[in-house]
């Protein structure tokens, strides 16, 4: 039965009191552990089609008569277009359509960042696209743009409100504390740069408009698009068959999507927009820098007493501001509590999420202060996490619907006993030592999702459901549930999905939430399906209904009598068995979120600052897991990223005029396959209980959480030294070890420098 | 017209000098296969191989192809390493993974077992974004099982 309910919905860390309609979730979960398909290593289905070069991505889409766009964007962090003439483009060969400012929201004449879209020019090739746009005269006003995240805050610069939280008494804690520690905390901007840019074609058919568009929300897309233009959302096709990564990039129409609209429209030709890679690394989205001034303070017994902060997000021009200081409200049941978020708005490419925005950052501040805190309490960081231990969710006293962090932290512990086998394989300059930090995060996903079944006289099953896979092997997951469900071979299920007019409203691919939306709502199309199967089977073989089961494609009875499913099935002939399914209400009045650690193995060259990851250990909690193999997959890819932000990755901004310089693949450095260390994958797998018909929880973003810390105290345990900033250059692992021998001598009574 | 030597076919092609081979084959003739992901030969993604050896075709001027053999992903759908790639999962979103099995296959053609140190150095040119590289080592090391 539909039930109207009040709830809250999450994503990203973001939170809203919405109403919801839910149907009730009335299955019982599966048994734990792995079962016929679900909870297996299951290559995934559009493997072959992806690898071979098959799969049709928007940028191989080429539709009759398409047009190519290019963009100008502003050269000036902050300016004023005081003049423009876009003639000279529009009589450039091939041009088919000029537009600017005065034609389209999305392009602007004050542009706040450099980067911003300021004309766009549709043209029969994107090279003469492109070669009309640098015949854009333009006369700017150039202006002091406001680069600096302090000053910003200085300013009261923000793109939203300043956010403050408070439990118990901070000062009062801190009164109370033996050993308190403070430190400062940088994160720098990193860039999605998923493999394919963004994008989008936009073609206009009958009354309404096509989209073929590289997203991570068809939905989204469908909705926005139709905001903007105007259409009734039915008018409105969003398409996407398969899409070369987002990372959390890639969930609005961005500024190429309406571009492409208009020029579709103005020249009643389908429309191209693609960004290129250079546009990719300024205009695309970023990971907002953070600055992190943290307090932490304990009594001797290793008590967490107060934990403080101020937390700079350093936005840019737009964006919205993630919650940097989530894991130091939720992670330790700390009494108090007090911290400040400041959303400082800057004349730079706007914020976009990217995989657990906000506790990427936040991690990496709370945990590496927490084991500086437990160097200065001499207490073992395990331990010490441990001692904190929150049992229930202390922003507001809320029971975990499943927690299983201590099982992590328990498996965990012969890996952290090996510390002393790590740092004697020390050698000359090469110092070798292991750190850990714990992971927190959301992932519980929720309504409405909903997913349609079919299942033909062949006894073969196709699930239709209009969301899409970004790379994760979204389809893998959805064909093992429902195979799983309906006793049927796992190769006899296939996988509809990328099309808004083909298949019902499905969720965003983000906020670790697909598999937690999504899967509980196909189980319940498959098993609706089933229970009509075993309706008709009941009538054709005389039997009970709640004798009949399926399994392994077969309908079998309680008695041991066993038919073949095609038996039933095969006497629809044309005819198809149709079950529709939708995603229950999360457990009311409960938290559902994500844990883990992970433990880092690290090598230092004291003498260059080199520093070289031998190993992480992943050890996480997130309910059932679906596709052990893809699982693994997931949890790699997501360590790897880390160990890119933690190590090599940063937009380098000119500080005098915003101007982006890390522009390409070369100057803006992603881990290659050479600098990838021995990565172990733990998943706990136990279903969480209270949370729908299947128990799992997200896993794409949790495995970059704690990447950074674990390494940053990796490095600490090497070398003494208290890395602060990402990433971890020369420069800074230097600096570090030169402020550590510093202290050092100062704590050994040296005499000071004369 | 010039002629491209494409997986052992012979196709003729039209177009100004200047353009790239991934251009060609991509918008021109239809493999698409081949992937741009940055258009300026910092990735891997349009790797193709020319008469066997892992070339960049985003940077390749087609005109400068001549009578050389070219590979693509097209030309090897059916490479034990392809299945080998499936098997291990050495595919997320798989924007990369076509460049990398050419550049794979040139690898092991030339060296049936290479050793870890073999993989990563042939291989450290193809970059990948998802993060797939431990399934890209499986696959190699594996893909005559």
């Amino acid at each position: 039965m539909a039930r109207l309910i009040r709830t809250e919905k999450e994503v990203e860390g973001r939170y809203e009191e919405v109403w919801i309609v839910v149907d009730e979730d009335a299955l019982d979960q599966w048994p734990a552990g792995p079962l016929t398909t679900v909870g297996q290593r299951v290559p995934r289905v559009d493997g072959l089609m992806r690898v071979r070069g098959q799969a049709p991505y928007t940028a191989d889409l080429q539709l009759p008569g398409m047009l190519h766009t290019a963009v100008l964007r502003s050269p000036y962090a902050r300016a004023r277009v005081a003049s423009i003439d876009l003639e000279s483009a529009r009589s450039a060969p091939g041009v088919r359509a000029a537009i600017g400012p005065a034609d389209l929201d999305q392009l602007t004449d004050e542009p706040g960042y450099v980067g911003h879209a300021v004309a766009a020019v549709a043209a029969d090739t994107f090279g003469q696209a492109h070669a009309a746009v640098e015949r854009i005269a333009v006369q700017w006003d150039v202006l002091e743009p406001l680069l600096d995240p302090d000053e910003a805050v200085r300013q009261k610069s923000f793109v939203s409100d300043v956010a403050k939280y408070a439990r118990g008494d901070f000062e009062r804690g801190l009164a109370e504390a033996d050993v308190v520690v403070e430190a400062e905390y940088r994160t720098q901007v990193v860039l999605h740069n998923s493999f394919e840019t963004h994008q989008a074609v936009c073609h206009w058919e009958d009354d309404g408009i096509t989209i073929y568009i590289s997203t991570q929300y068809i939905w989204g897309i469908r909705a926005s698009m139709a905001e903007q233009l105007g259409l009734p959302p039915d008018k409105v096709r969003v398409i996407c068959h398969a899409m070369g990564g987002g990372f959390g990039a890639k969930n609005s129409p961005g500024d190429y999507t309406p571009i492409a609209a208009e020029l579709a429209k103005r020249t009643g030709r389908p429309v191209r927009c693609a960004l290129t890679r250079r546009e990719e690394n300024v205009a695309a989205g970023n990971r907002n820098a953070t600055i992190q001034r943290l307090t932490a303070a304990a009594t001797s017994d290793g008590t967490l007493v107060a934990l403080g902060g101020d937390f700079i997000n350093a936005i840019g021009f737009s964006g919205w501001s993630a919650t940097t200081e989530g894991p130091m409200k939720m992670l330790y049941a700390c009494d108090n509590v007090r911290t400040t978020q400041y959303p400082a708005k800057l004349n730079l490419p706007p914020m976009a999420a990217f995989r657990a925005p906000g506790f990427v950052e936040g991690t990496f501040g709370l945990e590496c202060l927490l084991d500086e805190l437990a160097a200065k309490l001499d207490i073992d960081p395990l331990e010490l996490r441990r001692r904190n231990y929150a049992d229930s969710d202390r922003t507001d006293d809320r029971p975990f619907s499943s927690k299983n962090l201590a099982e992590c932290y328990r498996r965990a512990e012969p890996h952290w006993a090996k510390r002393d086998e790590v740092r004697a394989r020390s050698k000359g300059p090469w110092k070798h030592g292991v750190g850990l930090a714990s992971q927190i995060w959301y992932g519980g996903g929720g309504p409405p999702s909903y997913a349609w079944i079919r299942v033909g006289s062949d006894g073969r099953a196709q699930v239709v459901t209009a969301m899409q896979d970004i790379g994760t092997g979204t389809r893998t997951a959805m064909a093992q549930i429902a195979a799983e469900e309906l006793g049927i071979p796992f190769d006899h299920v296939q996988v509809s999905l990328g099309d808004s007019a083909r298949g019902p409203f499905a969720s965003i691919s983000a906020g670790s939430s697909t598999v937690p939306s999504m899967g509980p709502a196909v189980r319940s199309a498959a098993a609706d399906a089933k229970r009509q199967i075993i309706e008709i089977a009941a009538q054709r073989f005389h039997l009970e209904e709640r004798v009949l089961d399926l399994r392994n494609g077969q309908i079998v009875s309680a008695d041991g009598g066993s038919w073949p499913l095609t038996e039933v099935t095969g006497l629809l002939e044309s005819g198809q068995i149709l079950g529709k399914g939708a995603r229950g209400p999360n457990p009311a009045g409960m938290v559902v979120l994500t844990f883990g650690v992970q433990v880092a193995e690290v090598a230092v060259d004291v003498e260059t600052g080199e520093v070289r990851v031998d190993k992480i250990v992943a050890i996480h909690d997130v309910g059932r897991v679906i596709n052990a193999l893809g699982a693994e997959s997931q949890v790699e890819g997501g360590i790897i990223q880390g160990i890119g932000h933690t190590l090599s990755e940063e937009r380098i901004v000119d500080p005098a005029t915003g101007s982006i310089l890390t522009r390409t693949l070369d100057a803006y450095r992603i881990p290659t396959i050479a600098d990838v260390p021995e990565i172990v994958t733990d998943l706990i797998d136990i279903p969480d209980e209270h949370l729908t018909n299947l128990g799992s929880k997200g896993l794409g973003e949790p495995p970059i959480i704690p990447v950074a810390a674990a390494i940053a105290n990796a490095i600490r345990d090497a070398t003494g030294a208290d890395v602060r900033s990402l990433p971890i250059t020369r420069e800074e692992m230097l600096r570090a070890l030169r402020e550590a021998e510093a202290r050092q001598k100062e704590r050994s009574g040296a005499p000071a420098a004369v | 017209m010039p002629e491209l030597r494409i997986n052992g076919e012979t196709h003729s092609f039209d177009a100004p000098v200047g353009r790239s081979l991934a251009h060609v084959l991509r918008e021109d003739l239809g493999f698409t296969g081949t992937k741009v992901a940055c258009g300026e030969g910092h990735c891997g993604a349009c790797t193709v191989q020319l008469d066997g050896v892992p070339t960049l075709s985003c940077i390749t001027l087609v005109h400068t192809v001549g009578t050389r053999e070219v590979t693509t992903i097209e030309g090897l759908r059916d490479h034990p390493l392809v299945a080998a790639f499936v098997r291990t999962d050495a595919v997320q979103c798989g924007f990369c993974t076509p460049g990398q099995v050419v550049s794979a296959a040139a690898l092991v053609e030339a060296n049936a077992s290479p050793s870890q140190d073999e993989i990563r150095h042939a291989m450290s040119g193809n970059l990948c974004r998802c993060g797939t590289y431990p399934k890209i080592e499986e696959a190699i090391r594996t893909w005559q099982d």
